[in-house]
């Protein structure tokens, strides 16, 4: 198989305009005649979801929550990044799409990053004229703030629940659509299967999360928009629903799986405090633009932080990188963190943790705008951990946070499968091998409400319509696959609980394919995850049955799949024989320590495709170009 | 009603920690696990919720259930877990419910009716900064619920009331003010939520600490729009 992008040829700066014009367009009097279907209720589900829904087209969106309201898009912290230049200290369009190019050390393609950036300008103006509270100077304009791996102010915020306030402008415009008729909403419904009906995604099976009925949804197109696989590891700042389910079978059915080794470790988040814990929680990356990172010089320094001096504590971010300071990109400030702990510096209880100091900032700002600026991050940390970051530095380490691995698609979002379309952290587009800050947030919006409803219009124009029934055999073959899993998960009436297995999958993902991978260890932890898996599937306890509310018959689903998936995330990551973004290999790094890449052999797109239970996984190449951006060894000092 | 004994919680687990921990050993035992809603675990998704001891999200000031952490309890304590009691949030199983009517009143007009890709310049309209920041207050409601099982009538006025507030204090938001006002508490009576009459539990329980002076705001919205109530005289526009 070979991957083309389907990107423009011509000059970057036009390549979406000239795109758009070339999309077939679906007169506004057929929109109604086609059903969508949109999984996921986020940032890009939900924008998704209101926009087709404005534009006249079916829409039914589904979401396991209990509420589109729900999504993880919600917890986003710090910010979202745009090229307004409105602070004229040198931002432009190009200048974002080059930081992202760049952040996401040459590994994503040019002509999808360039869009991203062009689009950010127009995301701003949807969500403030939605009525998202962004943070205002006293003039009456738009407030900025800076993000690690930039050196402009482009980060527009709301307090620190920038992702809470415009997934709520994405959830109020979907929800004035429900109530319009144009979209009709499942919530509580957790999807299970795509249907592949002549090569093509023509709709999909759901199981309902309330009482366990399994129904099929027939649609002209399919939009996965279902977040990230960070839960793999079990600990990360995902939510405890969060999972891979959607995009895990849509690959068995033939949508290629990119990357998934890039994952992206997040350098501030509050250390783990116990075995029983249940998640990581995120301290916004904004907090680095105050806040000052460091460790007692001395290894093994258990003093009270405020009886080291000055002179005894290193500033390591700002002594390695002068230029970015504590403001260097997550994977290098992550890393940063490991081998200060790794030799013996680590903070806290466990010896696992950086500080992140406020005292300069308090003394030279004054604890009132500290109070602005952060004032609900402060407060999150001093619930969780009983204390207080006006007082003393907060505790903070590296946890897994993002995902810039999932389904591949082209230029019009759509995947190997025609018809299934994947938006937001589902897909692998825009960030490379490394995500920068408040650039989630964006890419979400971008693919949901400016990009989805052109390119899909074109898909639409261009395929044969076709009414389906049940009994047709894609539609029955879908059910049949459902109904099997979840009736060999009541069936098996083993011993241990879904989240011990899934508690230990996690540590082995961490601990050979999380910040720092060896060949050796990667081998390792794919023999590791094969027996665990199979042992789940002989005895794993899942008590209860299919007809009613049943938590671990949910849970138990998705982990099952995440053994898979953790299997394929170690096999691209020992096939990736380099070091680039949050992917680490220990035989490949600088003699200072940073990632080193191979750009002569790996500067391509890892797409993997399932060739059936048991067999290896196809590898298919998508060859990277940089035309613009040329790639350079990563220095942020 | 079940009661069990959970021995060996540490102070630094969370409430749900503490309850996942009893899942898992009534799993082991072969027992039904207590069924409760839960995601981010961190304050923002609005999804976990439950009362303890009578008290919506455990009492604590602005802290979720999630939130909350076992070192604010002592050994030997007795905690009775209940659901939000409301008949506008059906039980659908232990402590999870149905808050689908919330969902019902934002889509009857808590919203701005901009279809996407009609926006003006973000700084076009510029906006006080005390107008963002009270509006960001109204709108950091999580929409859990807690105020409708915190109040002694079952109303939904603080809930409604932040969203009618958010949208108040912004520009965008005055064109649909009054029809906002109108529609969201027309919808909020027909859920069967009940009225306000004062009492202010809500604002007490409100892990995100919104205030009462959005009902205030609300009600003064709905009176204003009451009195100037006239008859579309032509249905067009962004429908």
């Amino acid at each position: 198989m070979e991957l083309t992008s389907n990107a423009p040829a011509g000059p970057i700066e036009k390549s979406w305009e000239t795109h758009k014009f070339g999309l077939k367009l679906v007169n506004p009097a057929n929109k109604r005649k086609h059903k969508i279907i949109v999984v996921g209720s986020g940032l890009a589900g939900g924008a998704a979801a209101a926009s087709l829904g404005e534009l006249g087209y079916n829409v039914h969106c589904f979401c396991f929550q209990d509420s589109p309201r729900r999504a993880h898009s919600i917890a986003a912290q710090g910010g979202i990044n745009a090229a307004k230049n409105y602070h004229n200290d040198g931002d432009s369009v190009y200048r974002l799409f080059y930081d992202t190019v760049k952040g996401g050390d040459f590994r994503s393609r040019e002509a999808n990053v360039y869009r991203l950036a062009q689009v950010s300008v127009n995301i701003i103006d949807q969500c403030v004229a939605q009525g998202v509270p962004f943070a205002r100077e006293y003039g009456g304009l738009l407030d900025n703030r800076s993000f690690g791996g930039a050196q402009v102010s482009r980060t527009f915020y709301a307090r620190g629940q920038t992702g809470q306030q415009l997934l709520l402008g994405a959830y109020q415009a979907l929800e004035r659509q429900i109530g319009l008729g144009a979209v009709k909403m499942y919530p509580r419904t957790e999807m299970l299967d795509v249907i592949v009906s002549d090569g093509k995604a023509r709709g999909i099976v759901t199981r309902s999360l309330t009482d366990g009925k399994v129904d099929v949804h027939f649609g002209d197109a399919v939009v996965l928009a279902t977040g990230g696989y960070g839960n793999v590891y079990y600990l990360s700042t995902n939510a405890k629903g969060c999972n891979a389910t959607a995009i895990w079978r849509a690959y068995k059915r033939g949508a290629l799986l990119a990357n998934p080794c890039y994952t992206q470790i997040h350098p501030t988040c509050i250390p783990v405090a116990g075995d029983y814990q249940s998640k990581l929680t995120l301290m916004s990356e904004s907090l680095r633009n105050d806040g000052r990172i460091w460790v007692p010089q001395q290894p093994g320094d258990k003093r009270n932080p405020a009886s080291i001096p000055e002179g005894e504590r290193d500033y390591y971010l700002e002594r390695r990188y002068p230029s970015f300071g504590n403001l260097v990109p997550r994977d290098i400030a992550s890393r940063a963190a490991k081998a200060e702990c790794d030799a013996g510096h680590g903070v806290g209880p466990t010896g696992l943790g950086v500080y992140l100091d406020f005292s300069d900032a308090i003394k030279r700002l004054g604890k009132h705008k500290i109070a602005e600026r952060y004032g609900n991050l402060f407060e999150m940390y001093d619930r969780i951990t009983g204390e207080n970051p006006y007082e003393v530095p907060m505790r903070i380490y590296p946890a897994i946070h993002y995902t810039m691995g999932g389904l591949w698609v082209d230029y019009n979002l759509m995947s190997t499968i025609p018809g299934l379309f994947v938006l937001g952290e589902a897909n692998f587009s825009d960030h490379g091998a490394n995500r920068l800050g408040a650039s989630a947030l964006m890419q979400g919006l971008a693919d949901g409400y400016f990009i989805i409803p052109y390119t899909i219009g074109n898909y639409l124009a261009n395929t044969k319509s076709e009414t389906y029934s049940e009994d047709a055999p894609a539609a029955k073959d879908a059910v049949a696959n459902v109904t099997a899993i979840t009736q060999k998960l009541l069936n098996a009436n083993g011993k241990r609980t879904v989240d011990s297995y899934h508690r230990e999958l996690g540590k082995i993902v961490w601990e050979y394919c999380g910040m720092a991978r060896n060949a050796a260890g990667l081998k390792k932890a794919i023999g590791m995850i094969d027996e665990l898996r199979e042992d789940f599937w002989k005895n794993v306890r899942v008590l209860g049955a299919n007809e009613e509310f049943n938590q671990s018959l949910e849970k138990a689903g998705r982990v099952a799949d995440f053994f898979e998936l953790g299997e394929l995330m170690c096999l691209d990551a020992l096939n990736r024989n380099e070091s680039c973004g949050g992917h680490f290999r220990e035989e490949y790094q600088t003699p200072e320590g940073e990632a080193l890449r191979d750009d002569a052999n790996f500067s391509y797109v890892a797409a993997w495709g399932f060739q059936g239970q048991g067999r290896p996984p196809s590898l298919t190449k998508e060859p990277l170009a940089f035309n613009y951006v040329k790639p350079s060894q990563r220095s942020y000092k | 009603m079940f009661r069990y004994e959970v021995p060996g919680v540490n102070e630094h687990m969370s409430f749900l920690e503490m309850l996942d921990v009893l899942n898992e050993r009534l799993i082991e035992k072969g027992e039904d696990p207590i069924a409760f809603d839960h995601d981010c675990r961190e304050g923002i998704c609005g999804m976990c919720g439950m009362m303890i001891n009578g008290k919506a999200h455990g009492g604590f000031k602005g802290t979720t259930v999630c939130q909350l952490h076992m070192r604010h309890f002592k050994d030997g304590d007795e905690l009775y877990l209940e659901p939000w009691r409301a008949a506008a949030f059906p039980v659908i199983k232990d402590l999870a419910v149905n808050r689908s009517s919330f969902d019902r009143i934002i889509a009857a007009g808590g919203f701005i009716s901009v279809p996407t890709g009609s926006a003006p310049d973000g700084n076009a309209i510029p906006v006080r900064k005390l107008d963002a920041d009270l509006a960001m207050d109204a709108a950091a409601c999580i929409g859990c619920g807690a105020c409708v099982a915190a109040c002694p009538n079952s109303a939904a006025a603080l809930f409604v009331g932040a969203k009618i507030s958010h949208l108040a204090h912004l520009p965008q938001g005055q064109p649909e003010r009054d029809r906002r006002a109108l529609a969201m508490i027309r919808q909020m009576n027909r859920e069967g939520f009940a009225n306000c009459s004062n009492i202010g539990e809500c604002e007490a329980a409100c892990p995100k600490e919104i205030k009462l002076e959005v009902i205030a705001q609300s009600n003064a919205d709905y009176i204003k729009a009451a009195f100037t109530e006239r008859p579309e005289t032509a249905i067009g526009g962004a429908g």
